[in-house]
């Protein structure tokens, strides 16, 4: 347990160190408006700072410093160009409003025109027709598409109230539809490990606005009939969502506007390799088919006839602002940046040794562990712990004896439809030699669960902490120091 | 190929596994008719171009502009020791900390960025961020409803219109009223406000300073709000809580703000630093992720998410919020600026932030025509009225080097006159003196 940067503190020890700090003016404000005393944040040296702070850090598992296997998160390698190009001034110091002074933009041409360009390589990857780059995070760009959908469906005269979610759905989905204001319906899953094409046809009418879908689903597997599903869906014109939080199985493979998806968001902090930051900043730009290009937030950059870029603000019938001004710039300056140094060809590639490296774990332990839906996976594999569930031992505590071999957990309990869910995607980024030290590890695991299931009870062992009480913290209520 | 490490050896032994001839055999379950060739776009470049290329657009960029632009994002000073850290890839590439058996570091700097932002704002509890300022005060308003089962909302006229402009697209499609209140001379309408309050009212929405920059007390009137069962909401401007009031001891329920001036780059927008305090009564109905104390199996204290229930992932269509994300490396990022410029030094900040604006308003109401609206205190931020429409000002003001600030007529049509001027301890008395003596020559020519 390490001291709390409070506890270090000592009264008049100082980090940074301003010079001439004065309070000559201080008259000049009336006392009711002034604080009494001043926060009590900590008083502590910079050598202090950097001691507690890289101490922390050493507690963390990371891609960089450990295999991270957790299923619909791709943990892929953050390569360090994105934080280089991250710091040139020209982009960490532009205050945003600097694009909306005089002149149209005229003193921020090069962000404006990698917004721009960002854009084109989005639309080209999902075959989208137009893009916007306000949405923060993934469940921002869900709802975002949401409003849009909503939009879109007003602008018409259509009275619609409900959209369609398969039950393997992330959470946020049916989160975002409600703050959109629509109801939803929960359609199951098939046999196949696809959606139930009967219960789907069954509730659509035409009261369904929307339906959403991850493709490949959270299942990992691709819906051969996903066209039937899109072409379904406009039959009553309901627009066809895509949770792109899978996009890293299909790049160069398969494009969701080809396949009759109407609005499509992207996790540039999955796909395209900007850092997940123990938990944010994330990225979810929103793509979207010619009909819904009216609706797209404000602003839009445009290209003016003569090569240069603008804001554009007058949008009649756009949704309004999803951000204060053109989304989480500074981390869709980094996945362009990995775009850029994969191309096309690289984006192709990509994906082809991500779908590689999860059927080969699947192939791998296929005869251990078991598999749901046992055919052809995209970039993740599902299993079920249902069998070493039988001696006792549970999926998660199959995860909490692989971080003490050094291994990232895999996603566990998700998707809610299968059980004992342990959820592997191993990402491009891995070579065949890692991940044959993680089958191993599997392998290892389940034959354990088989001779000494009580062995498990006690994992993790060599972690700074052993499994935590989540009850007693909801009890305590301990928040702040 | 970048990224890849797979030799033609490693692909031919995994496909011998599974059991195929060639990695197409792998994208079988896609419809034959959508299956895709190749993507119309260039092929990969190395890193040196890349980086070049890029290193080419950061340069078409005006930063060697000297800026007073604000109206919210502030160009604060950065200490050298934040990025060491917040690069170190413990942090930069760890997942959200669902393991916390493996997640301890990252835990613990939320907990201790919890306690800082209760530090700053007087609050009990603060949830691990939000995407920014703008989203945290929606936030808060749908927080107000839950706890009210009220809809309607008084938005005081001070609150930043980019954020209104927020509010007001996330809320069309729920069942919200928004009113506005109206400010005058800088100050908060108590006369009006009085009136507009009653039991249907779930909460009062403030900020402080307001976005024209103007400092109030709001003791009355988070009392008048509490009188009628309503809850009052505080945007604030995390570096003048050094010096200014807190919103805790004048009864504020919950607050928000951005915490880009906490360490963070402008960036043209993003990412930011959207934070969430409150008392510790309403802290279940919190949105966000919120990271508790416990114990491990062997009773030794540790870190971990708690109140999750509340969440997306259990709640699905019931959740409080859809927000599945905080903005961890943002967050990561504050609390090791506050640390470093520690109690002493966010004091200084404070008050070089308002000295330089004090100097400033010296400066500019000695220019002819120009007028410093000065009915009420100011902290770091003016809104100054000049002889002519602000807009046409700028070309020549950017021709000399500065972007003196923003002007107001974009959300306040009635204000072409007006812009908006920020001052903070990068600003310089000479820079100061300079942009003030270049607006009184560009004047000149009018």
């Amino acid at each position: 347990m390490s001291v709390l940067i409070f506890e270090k503190s000592q009264p008049g020890r100082r980090g940074i160190t301003f010079s001439n700090s004065s309070d000559q003016y201080k008259t000049r404000i009336d006392k009711r408006f002034l604080r009494e005393e001043p926060p009590a944040l900590p008083e502590v040296s910079e050598l202090d700072v950097i001691r507690h702070y890289t101490s922390l850090s050493q507690k963390n598992f990371s891609i960089d410093t450990n295999f991270y296997p957790l299923g619909s998160c791709t943990m892929k390698y953050n390569p360090r160009l994105n934080e280089k190009v991250a710091s040139l001034e020209g982009f960490a110091n532009l205050h945003p409003l600097m694009a909306q002074l005089q002149y149209g933009g005229q003193l921020t041409q090069g962000a404006l025109r990698l917004i721009h360009e960002i854009e084109q390589y989005l639309c080209e990857i999902c075959g989208m027709k137009a893009f916007t780059m306000q949405p923060m995070a993934g469940a921002h760009g869900e709802l975002t598409g949401l409003l849009l959908i909503r939009a879109y469906h007003e602008d018409k005269g259509n009275q619609k109230t409900k959209i369609l979610i398969p039950d393997a759905a992330h959470g946020t989905n049916p989160a975002s539809a409600a703050i959109a204001g629509y109801d939803c319906i929960t359609i199951p899953t098939g046999e196949n490990g696809c959606m139930d094409m009967e219960a789907y046809e069954a509730a659509l009418g035409p009261d369904v606005a929307g339906v959403m879908l991850t493709c490949p689903n959270t299942v990992g597997l691709f819906n051969p009939n996903i066209d039937k599903v899109t072409e379904l869906a406009h039959k009553h014109d309901a627009l066809v969502y895509y949770d792109g939080a899978n996009m890293n199985a299909i790049m160069g493979r398969a494009r969701p506007g080809d396949l009759g998806f109407d609005v499509i968001h992207i996790n540039l902090h999955k796909t395209f390799s900007t850092p997940h930051g123990g938990g944010g900043p994330g990225g979810g730009p929103v793509g979207v088919s010619e009909k819904l290009i009216p609706y797209l937030p404000i602003s839009q950059v445009e290209k003016r006839k003569d090569g240069t870029f603008t804001l554009n603000y007058d949008c009649p019938k756009s949704i309004g602002y999803l951000s204060a001004f053109y989304g989480n710039f500074m981390v869709n300056l980094r996945a362009y940046t990995f775009m850029l140094r994969l191309g096309g060809n690289g984006m192709k590639r990509a994906s082809d040794m991500a779908v590689l490296n999860a059927n080969y774990v699947r192939a791998k332990l296929a005869d251990k562990y078991n598999l749901m839906y046992p055919r052809i996976c995209m970039h993740e594999v599902v299993f079920d712990a249902s069998k070493q569930a039988e001696n006792g031992v549970h999926a998660l505590d199959i995860a909490k004896a692989l971080l003490d071999k050094g291994l990232h957990a895999p996603t566990m309990y998700f998707p809610l439809v299968i059980k004992e869910a342990l959820m592997i995607e191993p990402t491009e980024s891995e070579s065949k030699q890692t991940i044959d030290e993680f089958i191993e590890a599997m392998r290892e695991l389940a034959d354990i669960a088989e001779t000494d299931p009580d062995w498990f009870k006690e994992t993790p062992r060599t972690t700074r902490v052993s499994r935590v009480d989540e009850v007693a913290a909801a009890k305590n209520m301990d928040l702040a120091y | 190929m970048p990224f890849v490490p797979h030799t033609p050896q490693d692909v031919e032994e995994m496909l011998e596994a599974v059991n195929l001839q060639s990695v197409d055999d792998l994208f079988e379950d896609i419809p034959r008719q959508f299956r895709f060739e190749n993507l119309d776009l260039p092929d990969g470049k190395s890193e040196m171009e890349v980086f070049e290329y890029i290193k080419r657009l950061s340069n078409q960029n005006a930063t060697q502009l000297t800026s007073f632009l604000g109206a919210g994002f502030y160009d604060h000073y950065i200490p050298a020791a934040i990025d060491p850290i917040v690069t170190r890839g413990e942090y930069l590439t760890a997942y959200t900390p669902y393991q916390p058996e493996v997640s301890q570091g990252t835990l613990q700097s939320i907990y201790e960025y919890q306690s800082m932002i209760c530090r700053l704002t007087g609050m009990e509890v603060s949830n691990a961020s939000l995407y920014d300022g703008g989203t945290a005060l929606y936030e808060a308003i749908m927080m107000s409803m839950r706890v009210t089962k009220r809809s309607k909302i008084l938005m005081c006229s001070g609150v930043n219109p980019i954020y209104r402009k927020m509010i007001e697209t996330y809320t069309t499609n729920l069942n919200i009223e928004l009113i506005e209140t109206p400010i005058k001379h800088g100050q908060l309408e108590r006369d009006v406000i009085g009136e507009q309050l009653d039991k249907s009212i779930a909460a009062v929405i403030m900020q402080n300073p307001t976005f024209f920059g103007s400092v109030d007390d709001y003791s009355d009137v988070c009392n008048m709000a509490h009188e009628v069962g309503a809850l009052a909401i505080m945007s604030v401007y995390p570096i003048s809580l050094s010096i200014i009031k807190d919103p805790g001891s004048m009864g504020v329920d919950i607050v928000t703000g951005e915490g880009q001036s906490l360490g963070i780059p402008l960036g043209f927008g993003g990412p930011y630093l959207g934070f969430m305090a409150t008392r510790k009564k309403l802290a279940r109905k919190m949105p966000g992720r919120i990271c508790g104390t416990t114990v491990d199996s062997k009773g030794r204290k540790s870190y971990v998410l708690t109140l999750q229930a509340r969440e997306q992932h259990i709640r699905r269509e019931k959740a409080m919020s859809n927000v599945c994300t905080n903005v961890g490396l943002m967050a990561l990022r504050s609390v090791v600026y506050m640390a470093l410029v520690g109690k002493q030094g966010f004091v200084e900040v404070g008050q070089e932030c308002f000295n330089r604006a004090e100097f400033a308003k010296e400066k500019l109401n000695a220019i002819p025509g120009v007028q410093v609206k000065e009915s009420a205190p100011t902290f770091n931020e003016l809104t100054v009225e000049l002889p002519v429409p602000a807009k046409n000002i700028m070309p020549d003001m950017i021709e000399k080097g500065y972007a003196a600030g923003w002007p107001l007529d974009r959300y306040y049509p009635e204000m072409k006159n007006y812009i908006l001027m920020a001052f903070t301890e990068k600003h310089t008395q000479e820079q100061i003196s300079g942009m003030c003596n270049a607006l009184e020559e560009v004047l000149c020519r009018f």
